[in-house]
């Protein structure tokens, strides 16, 4: 995009870009401790999370402070308004998966302790948490770079996680139905998968809003097949 | 707006080129203004948006060596036929100027001169008729105990509702509004952009204004100009969330030049 006559408004719409940026860092990074909590019972990182948890609140606060700021000051249009409002929803976004991967990393504590889990299940929810960072980080390089092709794979990505949440469940419940006394694990279980489930989600949101700023279509509620099509229109 | 909400086209401009000298001041263009609707024209200093509006009723010719070609229709009708009665066009597309100018006379006769010119009324007629104009207006309260004072006594946003009520006195079908509000206080410009968004119901409206906000703000319609052209036409809410034309993101975003 090209510059604007005010410099003063590039630099304060750049701050916001590098605050969101830096916030999308913090969070990744806590889904990231989240998934070495599950997979090594890393006790450390699992403290780290609700550590840094109050600084993400905080970064939300004033990043919602700037785009307040800067609507007040600048009223942006068209394309600017359009970033401005993806900055002020991405970053609810970004805050909700810092609370699922607290979850993650609350929960797999619990059931590592009581040594209630299997290998195997270990071994898909490690994969499946894998796939959901992968798909945040994306999101956030298509959000910085307003890449559609990014965007474009996030959204393929997320069928997938989708799909290997609905499996995880039917799993659950076929060993709860065997063995009643895997029923508590098989829920902490759940609850885990639900929560990566959740992340592709917002991922998924992010990237929809990246498609909305470059193409100016709101795609939020349209299906995969649309989206691309969307985003494959000269 | 929904397209249940369209409106029929009032002045339809077909191929109309404007020149001064041998200057072009317009390149030949082509769009509706649709009836009882607003439509706002942007643009840069220059872009030749108010020389456009004084196309619609012929007000260059009061300049020696300007002239329009092609045709603007209003209602069918070609307001550039030579065989147009100026004055009877001038009625039926009212104008109001950047600066207020109200006459150095009472503010019931500034309304009235312009009646008297047009209708011969009884004294009762003509008064009921100031009242109508003062009161769409949205000036009659505060005028109706010194309707003798002078009308430049008034304040700046008062003098340019009272240019609105004399426009519209003559019941015009067309209001022309040459940056209407560029030179009032905020609170004044609020009362004329209320003003426009009312008066929509009964005229078709067509404004210039370097305003970005009050284009957004009061029009159903926006035309972006740039160079004598017209770069991209469409209603307000599409132009300003995504405009069609990348030179038209550029001028509502701030980016250019």
């Amino acid at each position: 995009m090209s510059e604007h006559t005010s410099k003063q408004f590039d630099a304060d719409m750049e701050a916001i870009r590098t605050a969101v940026l830096n916030m999308g860092g913090l969070v990744e990074q806590q889904l990231l401790r989240a998934i070495n909590t599950l997979k090594s019972g890393d006790d450390e990182a699992a403290h780290d999370v609700l550590a840094d948890e109050g600084r993400i609140n905080s970064m939300q606060v004033e990043i919602d402070r700037l785009c307040n700021q800067i609507i007040s000051k600048r009223q942006p249009a068209a394309v600017d308004l359009r970033l401005v409002m993806t900055f002020v929803k991405t970053i609810n976004d970004l805050e909700r998966i810092g609370d699922e991967a607290k979850k993650i990393a609350a929960k797999a504590q619990q059931v590592r302790e009581g040594g209630r889990i299997t290998a195997g299940q270990l071994h898909e929810l490690t994969w499946v948490s894998e796939t959901a960072r992968q798909m945040v980080q994306k999101a956030l390089d298509a959000l910085a770079r307003l890449d559609l092709k990014a965007a474009a794979e996030v959204l393929r990505e997320d069928e997938k996680v989708d799909a290997e949440f609905v499996s995880i469940v039917r799993q659950m419940v076929s060993y709860a139905m065997e063995d009643p006394r895997t029923i508590s694990a098989s829920i902490e279980i759940v609850l885990i998968a639900k929560a990566i489930e959740r992340i592709g989600d917002h991922a998924k949101n992010i990237c929809e809003y990246v498609v909305h700023v470059v193409k100016g279509k709101d795609v939020r509620h349209a299906s995969l097949a649309e989206i691309q099509q969307e985003i494959s229109k000269g | 707006m929904d397209e249940s909400n369209a409106s029929a086209p009032k002045i339809k401009i077909h191929n109309l080129s404007f020149y001064y000298g041998n200057y072009q001041a317009l390149k030949p263009m082509a769009f509706e203004i649709p009836e009882k609707r607003v439509t706002a024209f942007i643009g840069p200093s220059g872009c030749g948006k108010s020389t456009l509006l004084r196309t619609f009723n012929r007000m260059y010719e009061l300049y020696p060596n300007q002239r329009a070609t092609g045709e603007i229709l209003m209602d069918g009708e070609n307001v550039l036929d030579p065989r147009q009665d100026l004055n009877m066009l001038r009625a039926r597309v009212g104008m109001v100027f950047q600066k207020p100018t109200p006459f150095p006379m009472s503010i019931f006769d500034n309304i009235a001169f312009g009646i008297k010119l047009y209708e011969s009324l009884s004294r009762r007629e003509l008064e009921e008729q100031v009242e109508w104009a003062l009161r769409k207006a949205a000036l009659w309260d505060e005028v109706k105990d010194k309707l003798n004072q002078s009308g430049t006594s008034l304040s700046g946003g008062q003098q340019q509702r009272l240019c609105i009520a004399r426009a519209i006195a003559v019941k015009p079908e067309v209001l022309l509004l040459d940056e209407p509000a560029s030179a009032l206080d905020p609170i004044s410009t609020a009362r004329i952009e209320e003003l426009i968004h009312e008066l929509k119901e009964d005229y078709t409206i067509a404004i210039v204004t370097h305003n970005m906000q009050q284009a957004a703000r009061v029009s159903d319609y926006t035309a972006y100009m740039y160079l004598g052209e017209l770069i991209e036409f469409g209603k307000t809410d599409e132009v300003f969330i995504k405009p069609k034309r990348k030179e038209t993101e550029d001028y509502i975003t701030g980016r250019f030049g």
